[in-house]
């Protein structure tokens, strides 16, 4: 088959495994990017002053990439569009999504809404409005908004055609026999994530598209001079932006409960408390606390203090699910291979990053904390770098369904300890700093001077994480090309998508699975 | 295989939480009762001390958690190749128990940290009646302050220590947020809206200002400075400044020939 036939093939495909892997390879990519900004601010940060650029403008697009990327390009379409993609119809005994060419169009949509991002790095005057774009400064700044608000709208786009592909494919095309309580905690939590971004994308659209309309058009919206009111976008961006840190944690969640039931050969422990308890006290509470990102605004007291209730108690369920997690290795047999590294890494770094949100909750302490280091350290623990070791343990689990083919284990592991010792090195440094006072997204810390070192050590370990990420994905594409023949189940995994050839066919079975009222993914042990 | 019953456990985890949030409030309300209260009810100095409370709180709980999490992994690791768990047969009693006994655990930790977060709050908004009210009008890249005389100082604030400071904030172009992280406090100030934040200097001495809401190019170096000075030395410098802006107002109105005249 010559090459441009291949290229079409994938291109063109409808197949939701092929889908998932273009997802996969363009978050992957963008991922590669957004962690070169990383390292870059990271360098400018090793000393005070200026360090690689003395263009404080340049310092903030790499800000702006980093987080925009990271969020919108790597993990959000990672976890809902490649593991959805790839996972979701093999889990429930499908042949394919419900709508495979909407699928198709979202993966075209995600990758234009990818090339702009990318832009960003090639065009004069790109935008400096770091990812939340806060008016006024995305209006008056001489970046351009527009870009930031298209990437925005095309991967909103994206999403919302994923979200009602894999409702209805759930809904409707489950094994005959499969009822919802047969279903896999991933499917379960992805689509929790898919009915967030259904009623919450919509709103974030709707605010970025404003300030477009207030810089570009002349409206004023944002602008206190003309009547409007700079707080609107606030509240209208962190009332998607809080629920899409869900949107990123309930499939990690997922992906973790895959590796850690298939790796300790055990049970969900208390499976009804983690679907109904865990994720769907998630999905109630998920819209109700944005106002914790405004604690220091001029927000109503009613507000602040309502919220700081609702905040604390989302440890509730998230308690719940660590607990159903936890539990799952209760009289396990666990077996420690790279997947189950990464997942085991996850409970730690999360276990970390969770508790550092409780003070953040606080109103009253998040007046000195917010907008400082602290910030910053807790949500790369809790959701930067905790949701990409579960994208990378799920990445790492699923290999040989994907391609057939083993990575390298002593790459694999090698690689999760060096980016676990420089995670730790780097965040929790931060969060260090950042109870002392030092304030974020600081091209110069000039006025600081005391933090210096701390900067330095922060810097050293992050080409420690740097290393490790790029070992694993090394690893992947050596493995992919060359690496031994894996064989359809080599985990011994119970889960459906175990139960076809590596890799699946298009149509992925001969013919369809049905399962008994017995059956459930996590069939291991006494049952 | 014999090991602990998920009761057992569960019982293990709930009753030193219980016992450490009892012990807390009423350490608290002894330290309190037996300190000598301070005039002025500082939220720095509560700030501080509710940090080292919740501090407490959720390192307990994370080396609770990290300890079982630990002591799992270690003990159910894979002895040999075909062996599968023994997972626990959930009754619906432990079903729902192991549901709402550890709801019930956080809910209460989460409402006692709320009633402490909401104690510090009102702190952080009951301003006292004697103080010293100052505008403030922030700019890119610039905090401008005018005292209540009409006196006007760029980046550079002095108080007198001892008495609390109220500061009514707006903003003249984006967003900035004037932070003080000796006195641990915050709040934005932006164009639209009146902000107010206050803070007690109680001694002499000097604090940095800075913005933390990302401003412009420049949000990095949008720095001040807080000087306390002994109430003497500030009575002194405000009276002296307040004189200087009279003559240049005094100056400013009259008619610029008088002026030329006046300064031969």
């Amino acid at each position: 088959m010559s090459f441009a036939t291949t290229m079409k093939e994938w291109i063109f495909t409808t197949d939701h495994k092929r889908v998932g892997i273009l997802y996969l390879i363009g978050s992957m990519a963008s991922f590669a990017v957004a962690g070169i900004m990383a390292l870059l601010i990271r360098a400018e940060q090793s000393a005070i002053g200026p360090t690689l650029t003395n263009d404080p403008s340049q310092y903030n697009v790499w800000l702006y990439a980093h987080g925009a990327v990271m969020i919108l390009g790597f993990q959000i379409p990672a976890l809902t569009g490649f593991f959805a993609n790839f996972c979701i119809p093999l889990m429930i005994g499908a042949k394919d999504v419900a709508f495979p060419r909407l699928n198709a169009f979202s993966v075209w949509l995600f990758y234009a809404g990818v090339v702009l991002a990318l832009l960003t790095f090639v065009m004069p005057d790109p935008p400096d409005v770091l990812w939340t774009g806060y008016p006024p400064y995305s209006i008056i700044t001489a970046g351009n908004t527009a870009f930031y608000t298209f990437t925005v709208l095309l991967l909103g786009f994206a999403s919302i055609l994923g979200g009602v592909n894999f409702l209805t494919t759930v809904a409707f095309m489950r094994a005959p026999g499969m009822g919802w309580n047969q279903l896999n905690i991933f499917v379960w939590a992805t689509i929790a994530a898919f009915v967030l971004q259904l009623i919450f994308v919509p709103v974030l659209g709707t605010a970025v598209t404003l300030i477009t309309f207030d810089k570009y058009l002349g409206t004023h919206f944002f602008d206190p001079g003309a009547g409007g009111d700079v707080l609107t976008y606030q509240n209208l961006f962190w009332f998607y932006s809080h629920p899409a840190v869900y949107v990123i944690f309930l499939p990690f969640l997922g992906v973790l409960y895959e590796v850690v039931a298939t790796f300790a050969r055990n049970n969900v422990f208390n499976y009804k408390m983690v679907v109904y308890g865990g994720i769907g006290g998630i999905v109630l509470l998920a819209g109700e606390v944005w106002v914790h990102h405004l604690y220091y605004t001029g927000m109503p007291d009613w507000l602040r203090i309502g919220q700081m209730v609702t905040t604390l108690l989302i440890s509730v369920p998230v308690g719940l699910t660590l607990i159903g997690l936890v539990g799952t290795l209760y009289r396990g047999a666990i077996d420690f291979r790279t997947p189950m590294l990464y997942a085991v890494g996850v409970l730690f770094l999360f276990l970390i990053g969770g508790l550092t949100g409780i003070p953040l909750a606080m109103t009253a302490m998040t007046v000195h904390l917010g907008e400082t280091y602290y910030v910053v350290g807790h949500f790369h623990y809790v959701m930067a770098v905790a949701g990409t070791f579960s994208i990378f343990a799920g990445v790492y689990y699923w290999f040989p369904k994907m391609t057939g083919r083993m990575y390298n284990e002593t790459i694999g592991k090698i690689g999760f300890w060096i980016t676990f010792v420089g995670t730790n090195l780097v965040f929790w440094t931060m969060m260090d700093v950042g109870v002392d006072g030092m304030p974020r997204r600081y091209f110069d810390y000039a006025h600081f001077p005391q933090f210096e070192s701390a900067h330095q050590l922060m810097s050293f370990g992050a080409i420690f994480i740097g290393v490790g990420f790029a070992l694993a994905i090394i690893n992947w594409i050596a493995g992919a090309i060359g690496g031994p023949k894996a064989g359809d189940n080599p985990w011994g995994s119970k889960s459906l998508e175990w139960t076809t050839v590596s890799p699946p066919p298009h149509g992925n079975w001969p013919t369809p699975p049905a399962v008994s009222a017995e059956w459930t993914p996590y069939a291991y042990g006494t049952r | 295989m014999v090991s602990v019953k998920p009761q057992k456990l569960l019982s293990l985890l709930s009753l030193p939480l219980s016992l450490l949030f009892a012990l807390d409030a009423w350490a608290v309300t002894v330290i309190e009762k037996t300190a000598a209260g301070p005039k002025i009810n500082d939220p720095a100095r509560n700030w501080d001390h509710l940090w080292k409370e919740v501090l407490i709180d959720i390192t307990a709980m994370g080396i609770i958690f990290a300890i079982i999490t630990a002591y799992f992994l270690i003990k159910y690791r894979r002895r040999e190749d075909g062996q599968v768990g023994a997972p626990p047969k959930l009754t619906t009693a432990l079903v729902v128990g192991w549901t709402l006994i550890p709801s019930f655990v956080f809910m209460a930790d989460d409402f006692f940290l709320a009633a402490k977060g909401w104690q510090l709050w009102n702190d952080f908004r009951q301003v006292p009646a004697d103080r010293m009210e100052i505008k403030l009008e922030s700019g890119m890249y610039s905090w401008d302050y005018t005292y209540p005389n009409g006196v006007q100082s760029q980046n550079e604030l002095r108080v007198p220590a001892g008495k609390p400071i109220l500061l009514r904030m707006t903003s003249r172009d984006t967003i900035h947020t004037h932070f003080i992280p000796d006195f641990r406090v915050k709040e934005d100030s932006m164009p639209g809206r009146v902000t107010y934040l206050w803070f007690y200097p109680e001694n002499p001495g000097e604090h940095v200002v800075t913005c933390t809401e990302y401003c412009g190019i420049m949000h990095s170096y949008m720095v001040g400075r807080i000087i306390a000075m002994p109430p003497a030395d500030f009575a002194a410098w405000y009276k002296d400044e307040e004189t200087r802006l009279v003559q240049q107002q005094a100056l400013k109105s009259q008619p610029v020939a008088m002026n030329v005249e006046s300064a031969q």
